[in-house]
């Protein structure tokens, strides 16, 4: 019910006076309403839910989780070095 | 496909599943709220990589499982009357009313359509002027802004044949019920991402204060709901009680504010009754007075239906995270998606569905 899937905005137009958007999800392209997301461009990727935009994806925060494993590797290394350092 | 695929990567997900491991140093009940994610934790066996004595409750979102046994039954009156052309997301169309389910009323020649997005059924509302068309708005705080702005439609069109048969529901005020259950064993939620893109994450402040749990906003992903479960273990393991995003990428704090405007301008906050669970004071939404030509229980006058749960299912108990859905004799045998007892069967979210699809064959697992 409260699926939301990342399509990327492809085009962008107005129908009944409501902002909207073809959006691409793995080739495939449907109509979506952005009116809830009015700063998506064409080129960036929103969260699509029940035909409706809900959120631009933030680009930089995606990545986050991917920074969170370079910190668990140089935990890691740290505190294999450390044991390391035990007599 | 971008921010799905690189969120499933096996690899990472045995290396967060090992922090996990790591940080516990106990064991710790953590409630995953959103039905979506009990099914990709069912589907991806993340429970089974977790620490034993670690244990995931499944939580009430579900609004398929959670919509009560009168409202479907309005809904199959509705989809039965010839002038009415009713439109429902697929997921309710096998739910058991106290008689028959929508199929069933379809199947007998009603006009029972599936519709991907409410502004369809505005959209049937304007091709067929002679027909009444009822669109069944169900859904959490996530759904809300797309029916709102159904109704703003038909408003702003002056559409005399189109209304909603609306049983919209909140999650906060499920998490306060769950919290106040003397069977309550939830220490930490995971709370459920795309309700919170659009609510934002500050109502649930309180929450976490008052009754002292840690609440990580949580993405959907197999590497989204191992992090989510990391954070949590981690305020746990630190004592602390704070309400963190983990579902950055599309949750803002302040939540998404155009979309909240217009829910606010359409529904105002309703108790409302959760099946299996019975009434909750604020739980719900419904029309405000103004929008009232577009209710379907005004227009069709359906307030008085009443009707009973089925007594055999245990749907109550597994939506508060009580009891599993193999705990039920009736699992499997008595109660399939084909033939279900209760709507948690039915739903892509349902925890019963899951636990049929994906953990039929391997026989009971640890609860």
């Amino acid at each position: 019910m409260c699926l939301g899937v990342p399509g990327k905005v492809v085009e962008v137009y107005s129908r009944d006076d409501l902002p909207m958007g073809k959006v691409e999800f793995g080739g495939i392209l449907k109509d979506v309403c952005l009116v809830y997301t009015p700063e998506a461009e064409v080129g960036q990727y929103v969260l699509v839910h029940v035909g409706f935009a809900i959120s631009r994806i933030d680009e930089a925060e995606a990545e986050e989780i991917f920074s969170y494993f370079r910190q668990i590797d140089e935990a890691e290394e740290a505190s294999e070095t450390s044991r390391e350092g035990l007599p | 496909m971008k921010y799905i695929d690189e969120y499933r990567d096996a690899d990472r997900a045995r290396r967060l599943a090992e922090a996990i491991r790591r940080t516990a140093t106990r064991g710790w009940s953590i409630m995953e709220i959103c039905g979506g994610q009990t099914h990709a934790i069912i589907r991806f066996g993340i429970d089974e990589a977790l620490p034993p004595s670690l244990r995931l409750i499944h939580g009430p979102g579900c609004p398929v499982c959670v919509t009560p046994i009168e409202i479907i039954d309005k809904a199959v009156a509705l989809a039965s009357r010839p002038e009415v052309i009713f439109c429902s997301f697929g997921d309710m169309l096998r739910v058991p009313g106290s008689e028959k389910d929508l199929l069933t009323v379809k199947s007998e020649g009603g006009d029972v359509r599936v519709v991907y997005s409410p502004i369809d059924a505005v959209n049937l509302a304007r091709e067929h002027a002679d027909r009444q068309v009822v669109f069944f708005a169900i859904g959490f705080e996530t759904t809300a802004p797309a029916n709102a702005m159904a109704v703003t439609m038909a408003a702003k069109l002056a559409l005399k044949n189109f209304s909603v048969l609306v049983s919209h529901v909140l999650v906060p005020p499920a998490m306060r019920a769950v919290l106040d259950s003397p069977l309550n064993q939830v220490q930490g939620f995971l709370a459920a991402g795309h309700v919170c893109t659009i609510t934002g994450i500050d109502e649930y402040r309180p929450l976490a204060e008052q009754y002292k749990v840690p609440i990580v906003v949580t993405g959907f992903e197999p590497l989204d709901i191992l992090q989510g479960i990391l954070m949590c273990v981690k305020q746990l393991e630190e004592g602390r009680f704070e309400v963190e995003n983990q579902y950055a990428r599309s949750v803002r704090p302040e939540g998404n504010r155009p979309a909240l405007r217009q829910v606010r301008k359409v529904f105002q906050v309703v108790p409302r009754k959760w099946r299996g669970i019975g009434e909750i004071p604020q739980s719900g939404l419904a029309l405000r007075p103004e929008y009232g030509p577009f209710d379907a229980d005004e227009r069709f006058a359906l307030k008085q239906i009443t009707a009973e749960e089925p007594a055999e299912c245990i749907a109550g108990e597994v939506l508060q995270g009580h009891r599993k859905p193999h705990d039920c004799p009736a699992f499997g045998i008595r109660c399939s998606p084909e033939n279900p007892l209760g709507a948690p069967m039915v739903s892509s979210e349902g925890a019963c569905a899951a636990y049929y699809r994906y953990r039929r064959q391997k026989g009971k697992r640890r609860t």
